[in-house]
């Protein structure tokens, strides 16, 4: 694809340029936001020029909301921990699980193998509110209610069938002569599995990684019913910034900055993995 | 060193027969040529005596101790597969040295890795990736693998199905003696005779999941058991004709195209087998244009020049049509000439029209 001519050159940029800035903008005008009182944001006509303010900032790491009303108190870094630990925390335990029996899943036919694996995956069609009453039922009787493990566990129901279809298809693409070769090489089962399938599924379970840490990381519903305020995660805590005397823009903007940018990072690093992934795929080796 | 040993294998895929009542010896330093058409169930051969899977019949015994059941990692056996399967994240250095089984010392595993990497010149690339490798190099290094735990039994399937025709007969002319060097009972899997003949010391033909000839290349070529095998071996392949033998005055004649032929009848007791196919190969055929006895009329209806011989299409007077292979300076015809085909009686072989197995048998030595 060479648009060698100069017009052709100038409506690709032109065309990427508005492309950019229709789903930038959102993120753009949310940075900024972050860096504004209320009284700024809520401005109008609103002004692209202004003087910047920390306070926001300051108010969420220091867990101090100024508001009309009064001091109030939010507990928005330790929501972020939160996030963080109750999202590494479920999508480990699901790499943990998922991985093998995606591998199982691949390479085996077992009886009832493609009901199992299908209805692993049609956890993901049933809407989080139709399993969440008897759910906290269960949890309250199990005392799972209120508890990290609690969360991470119904997590697997986000994670675990998106690792295993994902990592799956990635399993299938292997050669299984590779294996093979390896096996007759003297090696046991596991040693194939371990230094053959999971390196070179490698990108695909990075993949499957990245994108169930974001959905977990997104999560509101099972957390807001299962998890009391100290084991709330940010999607949770956010409601805090709803208060008696109005909403907190620029604090939110903040915290969206923040609870945003580990996610961020992550997919900007895994993303080189993403790219190999592809190119392995298409070189037969 | 340990013999491999076969005996009445057998292996269904549901309804489908894979292989059946199969029977085969390979002795240490042996190379035998496992040749058929594909779907003939060579693939599931090697892999049943590598242990991908099992026999449903039979028993697989190396150097005497059945593997049958035991993990593939325990069976001693070296394997190239066609696709290569090299590990494209491990370098060719590393591909290679994870063949030693015995876990070797570091020194010695490099060493081992040198030498035979020197054996098979792909030193120089050792600290490749498989993907910067060209497919010769990637075949060399699959081969190296397969080689330097110098496992009792090697397994090659169809190792040069996937490299370019210059190395396919480079490694034709370095693959047997590469091979004997490792004195391993040899099995070696191929879709081309030519392959088959020239690297093996034996040929086991394989049609249908079947073991049906098991001899030396040239005895197959010479005296192929049924029809079926005369057909997969020669290019241009042979030429097949109704006949039905009957027997004269101290010879036996049949009718080629209406025109009465004599075969060699010395030793042929097959004068009132009934209907049979005629077989004739290309290169027994003689052109010319005098009739006389035995010479069949026909026409040329095409020459292709194949470099060092030309191959002609003939068309006999009831219509069927016959190839005739002559050297490109004696290819004396041009298209629609008409000729006159003889062949000696000696080079015509007999096959049961039914049952497609050779009749007659003159002739016949001994398979070693």
């Amino acid at each position: 694809m060479d648009h060698s001519s100069l017009a052709g050159r100038i409506f690709r940029g032109v065309a990427l340029a508005l492309v950019l800035a229709f789903f930038m903008f959102p993120i753009v005008w949310i940075f900024l936001m972050s860096f504004q009182t209320n009284e700024q944001i809520l401005r109008i006509p609103p002004h692209i020029l202004f003087e910047p303010t920390l306070a926001n900032y300051q108010a969420l790491i220091s867990g101090q909301l100024r508001t009309a009303a009064g001091n109030l108190e939010i507990s928005f870094m330790r929501n972020l921990i939160n996030s963080f630990a109750l999202s590494s925390a479920a999508v480990f335990l699901a790499l943990l699980l998922g991985v093998p029996a995606a591998y199982a899943f691949a390479r085996f036919k077992f009886r009832l193998g493609e009901t199992i694996a299908f209805t692993l995956l049609s956890f993901r069609f049933a809407p989080p509110l139709l399993v969440l009453l008897p759910l906290s039922l269960y949890y309250q009787q199990l005392g799972l209610n209120d508890t990290y493990f609690g969360i991470v566990w119904v997590y697997q129901l986000i994670a675990l069938p998106l690792i295993l279809w994902i990592v799956r298809g990635y399993f299938e693409d292997i050669s299984p002569d590779i294996e093979h070769a390896y096996r007759l090489a003297g090696h046991t089962w596991r040693e194939a599995f371990t230094r053959i399938a999971v390196p070179l599924a490698g990108p695909g379970i990075a993949a499957a990684g990245l994108l169930s840490f974001i959905f977990c990381w997104n999560n509101f519903v099972f957390a807001l019913i299962l998890a009391s305020a100290d084991k709330q995660p940010v999607t949770v805590g956010a409601l805090a910034f709803v208060t008696a005397s109005g909403i907190q823009y620029g604090q939110i903007a903040a915290a969206i900055v923040l609870s945003v940018t580990p996610t961020l990072l992550l997919a900007l690093y895994a993303q080189r993995y993403l790219v190999e992934g592809l190119s392995l795929g298409a070189v037969k080796g | 060193m340990a013999r491999l040993e076969l005996n009445a294998v057998g292996k269904s895929f549901g309804p489908v027969r894979c292989a059946e009542d199969l029977s085969l010896a390979v002795e240490p330093g042996e190379i035998v040529a496992v040749f058929g058409p594909s779907g003939s169930g060579k693939t599931v051969l090697l892999r049943m005596i590598a242990g991908m899977f099992e026999p449903d019949e039979g028993d697989i015994l190396v150097g005497g101790q059945s593997i049958v059941g035991a993990p593939p990692e325990r069976r001693g056996i070296g394997m190239a597969f066609q696709n290569f399967a090299l590990f494209p994240h491990m370098s060719a250095q590393d591909n290679i040295a994870s063949g030693l089984r015995a876990r070797a010392a570091a020194g010695e595993v490099a060493a081992r890795v040198k030498s035979i990497s020197r054996l098979l010149k792909i030193e120089h690339v050792l600290g490749h990736m498989p993907r910067e490798l060209s497919n010769g190099q990637k075949q060399r290094t699959a081969l190296a693998r397969a080689l330097i735990g110098n496992p009792e039994v090697l397994l090659l399937d169809d190792p040069l199905r996937n490299v370019d025709a210059k190395l396919r007969y480079e490694m034709r002319l370095e693959l047997p003696s590469l091979l004997r060097r490792s004195s391993a009972a040899v099995l070696y899997v191929t879709q081309d005779y030519r392959e088959a003949m020239a690297i093996a010391d034996r040929i086991a033909v394989l049609i249908g999941g079947r073991l049906v000839q098991v001899a030396r290349p040239e005895e197959i070529y010479a005296r192929p058991a049924s029809v079926a095998v005369a057909r997969l071996f020669g290019d241009p392949s042979i030429n097949l004709a109704e006949v039905e033998p009957v027997a004269g005055q101290g010879s036996l004649n049949a009718e080629v195209a209406g025109t009465p032929v004599r075969l060699d009848a010395a030793d042929r007791q097959v004068a009132d087998h009934g209907p049979c196919w005629l077989g004739v190969r290309p290169d027994d055929l003689l052109i010319s244009r005098q009739a006389g006895e035995n010479a069949i009329p026909a026409r040329v209806v095409a020459i292709t020049p194949m470099h060092e011989k030309a191959v002609l299409l003939l068309r006999f007077s009831d219509g069927s049509e016959w190839l005739a292979a002559l050297p490109q300076n004696s290819a004396m015809a041009s298209a629609e000439d008409g000729v006159f085909v003889r062949f000696a009686p000696e080079a015509a072989l007999l096959f049961d029209r039914a049952t497609g197995l050779r009749v007659g048998l003159p002739h016949r030595r001994q398979a070693a």
